[in-house]
């Protein structure tokens, strides 16, 4: 075992997968000279050249979509949006063309492709540059879309994201890069669409992906000397979707909160509030609970900025309180 | 928008009708040196707040590109439109903006020209036509199309100037634009300020055509390449695209400009070579044009000397007027999701309920059972 950051983790996948196959390359913006905008991949122009790691224009529809066509004819390109921000300017080739064309044309092509790019706000970027729209690819069927919290899962959820078969997009996260992590050095991919229970606990089942899976353990471990006992559910896959694991979870707990970076209605945690009212209707005690950003365009300033994002203490609260009304239901 | 005039037609005034004389006023140069050192030391003052994380966000300066900055904005009329990407400073001061309210707005409060609400990639101001610096490369293209569109639904001789960075150029809203322009004769100049490079691509990596200006022949647009680094040979320039948009003939100007820092403040731009800084150093268009007017006997050391400290005190007080404006209240966060009330309109706070809390004592049979 190695601790290494959630950076360092993505670089090392990408690396080892342009090493492993020769059908690999990456593209994107800045990603070669300027090493990228989060250096992720930082040295591997040098490494492989410009035609496996490759510079683009300012032309996310275009560098997209040609990433899609040349996926077709079996490339496995990986490309980097800069932030998720500006995939809304290649969602058309996104979700009109990679996601279609295994199920349009029959099943005769597939789109081995892989998009990064990372969520996060809360460093005054403002509102176009602060948004969590993971959910605008979760919705649709024909695409995966993982979403790793810690280190090894980034390493691992990448490295089975470039061996897949389907497009899938990896949402990587702002806040997390400069975290770090155990990562073993003979890692296997992951198996996209698996949750993982990262916390055992009686009392309540936190639901929780990306930023807010390590924000969740945090608060867990806050709570746990207030004597409520959490566990966690990362979600790892945002689709497809784990619901035996959510559900398994709170048919033990009676009760849950889940905790999301993008906006509350139609938000991913509504899914999982559908999940929860679906399969464990008998097993609930409480309400399911959402804590989610404010539905708002994200202000600049920082006074706004702070009240607009969902914090550890909002979490706390939302918790002790679904945890309060279990026991006054029982 | 106040709207301006009811004419439906708008006059098509000749090319020449607005360009202003090419040879500037001994008054006029004094007043552009005097407008390229107030950039230049407004935007070193903002990165100094922004590296005492007085200023949050992205912080991207006109340091390099006061000259074209100056000329552009000199060449417009009042009730002109401006609309320009995130590194806007410069230009908002140019269009006569107070240099409190943009600190303020870059400090995050709320005597900001937004209200805090934008930052420094968001500055707008109605009053001064300034319609906002757009965070997203090429999200102002069509905007500006489509404000130089009422212009001409409504009839009316004001035109509109959208800014741009080159690289820039390859995205397909640049396009889209500038087709749209050209079929429909809009009052419009889009101007190109070239400064080599996006964040770290050169504009010869990124584009098929380098010279940018010559994008234009492909909508049969007018266009023109001019010194950035020339506040006249800028003005000139911007003065006569003007003229043609007024007539009824977009125009694409391109302005070779400078960088002189990073893409942003936080950008240590070690990707670039020692000889591309010292070039871009060499071609220092404040120091460049202060020798021209000094050896030409139009500006005196003393009139350096003023400009800079008046350039100082205006900022220094800049700075004092954000430091003293209140932080945004967060009890307005929810003023401006919408601008019409709507009833059920989602205002809560992270972690808040759909519902209020349930009774303290249920009556509900308990459903935990099943679980046991
Ligand atoms: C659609 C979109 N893609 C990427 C970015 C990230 N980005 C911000 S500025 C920039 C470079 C723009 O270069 P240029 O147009 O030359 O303007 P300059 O910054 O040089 O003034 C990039 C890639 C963005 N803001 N929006
Ligand atoms: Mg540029």
């Amino acid at each position: 075992m190695t601790v290494i950051s959630y950076r360092q983790a993505l670089h090392d996948a990408l690396r080892e997968e342009l090493l492993r196959d020769e059908d690999v390359l990456l593209m994107g913006e800045e990603i070669g000279r300027f090493e990228g905008s989060y250096k992720i991949t930082a040295g591997l122009l040098a490494e492989f050249g410009a035609k496996r790691v490759r510079d683009t224009p300012i032309a996310e529809e275009g560098f997209t979509g040609a990433a899609v066509g040349a996926a077709m004819l079996g490339l496995r390109p990986v490309v980097e949006i800069m932030t998720i921000n500006f995939s809304l300017l290649a969602i058309d080739q996104i979700v009109n063309h990679a996601a279609k064309i295994y199920g349009m044309f029959g099943g005769q092509a597939k789109v081995p492709l892989v998009i990064r790019t990372p969520g996060g706000g809360g460093q005054q970027l403002g509102a176009t540059h602060s948004q969590n729209i993971e959910l605008y690819y979760a919705f649709v069927p024909g695409l995966k879309v993982v979403a790793p919290a810690t280190p090894a899962d980034a390493k691992a959820l990448m490295l089975a994201a470039i061996r897949d078969d389907d497009p899938v997009l990896v949402l990587e996260n702002l806040a997390l890069y400069n975290t770090s992590g155990e990562v073993p050095e003979d890692l296997e991919p992951a198996e996209i669409g698996r949750a993982a229970v990262t916390r055992t606990g009686r009392d309540v089942t936190v639901v929780a992906y990306s930023r807010m899976a390590v924000v969740a353990l945090d608060v867990a471990e806050r709570l746990a000397a207030e004597g409520i006992d959490v566990e966690v559910v990362d979600l790892r896959s945002l689709r497809p979707l784990d619901r035996d694991t959510i559900v398994a979870s709170v048919q033990k707990t009676n009760c849950a909160v889940v905790l999301e970076d993008d906006w509350l209605t139609y938000g991913i945690g509504a899914e999982i509030a559908a999940t929860i009212s679906d399969g464990a209707f008998d097993w609930l005690d409480a309400p399911v609970r959402r804590v989610a950003m404010a539905e708002v365009p994200m202000p600049y300033a920082k006074s706004l900025e702070l009240a607009a994002l969902p914090s550890a203490e909002d979490a706390a609260a939302a918790i002790r309180e679904t945890v309060d009304a279990v026991a006054r239901r029982r | 928008m106040p709207r301006t005039t009811t004419s439906r037609a708008r006059p098509r005034s000749k090319p020449t009708a607005a360009a202003p004389s090419d040879t500037p006023s001994e008054a006029q140069e004094l007043a552009f040196y005097r407008q390229m050192v107030l950039i230049r030391r407004f935007e070193e003052r903002a990165a100094r707040a922004y590296s005492e994380a007085r200023i949050g966000g992205y912080c991207h300066l006109n340091l390099g590109e006061e000259a074209t900055v100056t000329g552009l904005m000199s060449a417009l009329r009042a009730e002109d439109y401006v609309f320009t990407n995130y590194r806007e400073h410069g230009y908002a001061l140019a269009r006569g903006i107070a240099p409190e309210r943009i600190m303020a707005e870059l400090y995050g409060r709320a005597d900001g020209v937004s209200k805090g609400w934008g930052g420094s990639m968001h500055l707008f101001d109605l009053a001064a036509r300034f319609m906002g610096g757009y965070g997203i490369v090429g999200g102002q293209l069509p905007l500006a199309t489509g404000a130089a569109l009422a212009i001409d639904s409504r009839g009316g001789d004001e035109a509109v100037v959208c800014l741009m960075g080159d690289g820039t150029t390859n995205i397909g809203a640049f396009h889209e634009s500038l087709n749209l322009a050209a079929i429909w004769k809009l009052p419009i100049v889009y101007v190109i300020v070239n400064n080599g490079l996006g964040m770290g691509t050169t504009v010869e990596e990124a584009s098929a055509e380098p010279e940018l200006h010559r994008r234009a022949a492909a909508y049969r647009m007018a266009s023109a390449r001019v010194d950035g680094n020339d506040p006249v040979a800028v003005r000139a320039a911007a003065a006569a695209a003007l003229a043609s948009a007024r007539a009824g003939a977009p125009f694409l100007l391109e302005a070779v400009s400078g960088r002189l820092k990073g893409h942003s403040v936080v950008d240590p731009a070690r990707y670039r070579s020692r000889e591309e800084v010292e070039a871009a150093r060499a071609a220092d268009p404040i120091a460049g044009y202060a020798a021209r007017l000094l050896e030409a006997g139009r500006l005196s050391e003393q009139q350096i000397e003023d400009a800079e400290r008046d350039a100082d005190r205006t900022v220094a007080a800049a700075v004092a007027f954000a430091e003293a404006s209140p932080h945004p209240d967060p009890d307005t966060l929810f003023d401006y999701t919408y601008a019409t009330p709507v009833p059920n309109d989602s205002r809560r706070r992270p972690g808040e309920p759909l519902f209020p809390t349930m009774p303290a004592v249920s009556t509900a049979p308990s459903t935990n059972g099943a679980a046991a």
